[in-house]
């Protein structure tokens, strides 16, 4: 099956596999031994993201200040050798709070990614391997779910339960682990009519077996590739809740929060207020979308099509 | 295609019927019970039986759930719990707003992302390509109410270009004719709906480049203006355009960030101020209205698609 098979048609449907920018998508699989070219976008996007780590957890400890501490004398001042990046409305220290709030932005995210895609990935692979009507009730259950926009969604189920940064993590996974489901539903059905497995049962390999050494480890590298893409989405969905003042309560922060703080008194131009925690959340999703576009083409060439 | 056809309606009313019965389980979650969720602050022992009545608490599930679809079946989405008003008359009032918005931008983002899609495809893994990639990273990348943020910065109070805040005119002529105030939201919305789409609009170039319709076309004579403008970009066209309809979800979620921001009182101001306020039958209210325009979106989609492209068209069943 060529890349460029029937799932790459232009018909695709948001959130199922979603055309990346290029790499691997339009590209003829190679034969699986060949040697594989070198991997630049999974290296730089692996090293954003180490970088942006340090920066959460060892920067605190370089750059030490007190980010809980009200001081309403010191708000809104510009950047300085005292404060680096500037203070925010509240008088407290953007950079320090900078590096504390990504430690809460890439954990709910992590978190909430890595939930989502394995609840999409049981739901899919379930739906996959019973087939019939449990099937076509499973993904009408999809199919309905997809008709909520996330952020709606989201809004009603905060408004309901007080958010606090557990609670987020479910609300969050709860919310996107569709796509997931669809894609590994759809590698389930492939995988199972394809020679190798036919191979297996027909030599009298029981459904454990195939299910265990050939289903699983061909289906992973499409669940490592959806796992980046979901890590991105849900830092990208907390953000948004947060700036919507349904995140995480204060004093806890996050880089959505920053944003949204700032954006309040966005007319006296205070630009250190949102720029830094905006390229915070962008060089995070962009890594992790490298990420993910660097290991679909390293897995390229395996039995599903990417 | 009468089979996929019927096949398609019936998943549609299927997935219709389960966004019907999520909204309705979605009052048992509520704080306090259906009953305290649906009245809001304020009751009284003398609301909660008429409440009770109206809406036939107390009785069985089925029959609850089968007065609620007929009751919304009639227009009658409850009032809400905190203005008063019906759900109804604040859907009126906002759609046309967003409306306006939403509409705008889609146009701006499907004339933005194609070209761009296409020249993409022509070169592709040119420099330019590799740019323009780079770009749609960072546009897929960056939260909606970030670039607000940042054009709000740039455009309104740095350069006083346009206005900070959205129209505030109701109706859709009102909105439009207030340009200064459009252009800002109606540009975040654009840019992050034409990232997506650009994307799907490279794709279905490349395919599209490569398809046994364009190398017919070349064979007989046509040249690479008639081949763009009647081959490839209509047919890239095609997939877009349905994908807009596909999308309406994203689209929706989009605007109501956009619309908290630039403070426009539309539809997705008026969830956000009910999340606020917990006013639950304006959030359920309106998230089932959302919920239904999203199927009917996808099933026009799909059945736009079939219309629109010959090779599905003229298949024999």
């Amino acid at each position: 099956m060529t890349v460029r098979g029937r799932h790459a048609a232009p018909v695709a449907r948001p959130g199922l596999v979603r055309p990346r920018l290029g790499t691997g998508h339009d590209r003829p699989v190679q034969p699986a031994a060949a040697a594989r070219p070198a991997n630049p976008a999974l290296r730089v996007g692996l090293a954003i993201l180490a970088i942006m780590v340090l920066f959460c957890y060892i920067g605190p400890l370089i750059y030490r200040r007190d980010i809980l501490q009200v001081n309403l004398l010191l708000s809104n001042r510009a950047p300085s050798a005292a404060h680096l990046l500037g203070t925010d409305p509240d008088g407290i220290d953007v950079l320090g709070r900078l590096m504390t709030g990504g430690q809460l932005s890439l954990e709910v995210g992590l978190a909430a990614g890595l939930l989502a895609a394995i609840i999409g990935s049981l739901w899919g692979a379930i739906a996959g391997y019973l087939g019939g009507a449990a099937d076509a009730f499973m993904m009408r259950v999809v199919d309905a779910a997809y008709a909520f926009p996330v952020i709606v969604l989201l809004l009603l189920l905060t408004a309901i339960f007080q958010p606090t940064p557990e609670l987020l993590v479910f609300v969050i996974a709860g919310t996107s682990w569709l796509s997931t489901a669809r894609l590994v539903r759809g590698a389930a059905l492939t995988l199972g009519n394809r020679e190798f497995v036919q191979a297996v049962l027909a030599m009298g390999g029981g459904r454990l077996r195939v299910i265990v050494r050939h289903i699983a480890p061909n289906a992973f590298g499409l669940i490592a590739v959806n796992v980046s893409f979901q890590i991105a989405d849900a830092i990208v969905v907390l953000a948004t809740l947060s700036y919507l003042g349904l995140g995480v309560q204060p004093p806890s922060s996050d880089w959505g929060d920053m944003i949204a703080a700032g954006a309040q008194s966005i007319y006296s131009g205070y630009w250190w207020e949102i720029y830094p925690a905006g390229a915070a959340i962008i060089l995070v999703v962009v890594a992790l979308n490298l990420v993910g576009d660097g290991l679909r083409d390293r897995f390229a060439g395996s039995p599903i099509g990417y | 295609m009468i089979t996929y056809l019927v096949r398609r309606l019936s998943q549609a009313v299927a997935v219709l019927a389960l966004v019907s019965l999520v909204v309705f389980g979605f009052r048992w979650l509520l704080p306090g019970g259906p009953e305290r969720a649906l009245l809001g602050a304020g009751q009284t022992a003398g609301d909660a039986s008429a409440l009770r009545h109206a809406y036939g608490l107390g009785r069985p599930v089925v029959l609850q759930y089968l007065t609620w679809l007929g009751q919304v079946l009639h227009g009658n989405l409850g009032s809400s719990a905190v203005q008063g008003t019906s759900v109804g008359s604040l859907l009126v009032a906002s759609l046309p707003r967003t409306l306006a918005l939403t509409l705008t931008a889609a146009v701006l983002a499907i004339m933005i992302a194609v070209p761009l899609g296409l020249v993409q495809a022509l070169g592709k893994d040119s420099a330019l390509d590799r740019v323009l990639r780079g770009f749609s990273y960072v546009g897929y990348g960056m939260p909606s109410f970030f670039l607000g943020s940042v054009l709000i910065l740039v455009f309104a109070v740095r350069l006083h270009i346009f206005a900070a805040e959205g129209p505030q005119e109701p109706g859709i002529a009102g909105v439009l004719a207030d340009w200064r105030a459009l252009t800002l939201p109606v540009l975040t919305l654009a840019i992050f709906t034409g990232a997506i789409f650009a994307r799907y609009a490279r794709a279905a170039a490349i395919e599209s480049l490569a398809s046994d319709y364009v190398r017919t076309a070349r064979g007989a004579g046509a040249g690479p203006r008639r081949v763009m403008a009647r081959h490839v970009l209509r047919n890239s066209l095609i997939p877009v355009i349905t994908l807009a309809g596909l999308s309406l979800p994203q689209i929706i979620g989009g605007s109501l960030v956009v619309e908290s921001l630039f403070n426009i009182e539309g539809v997705g101001w008026q969830l956000w101020q009910a999340a606020l306020k917990h006013d639950f039958p304006v959030l359920l209210g309106f998230i089932l209205v959302i919920g239904t325009a999203a199927v009917t979106g996808s099933l026009l989609a799909d059945i736009g698609y079939l219309l629109a492209d010959p090779r599905v068209r003229y298949r024999k069943p």
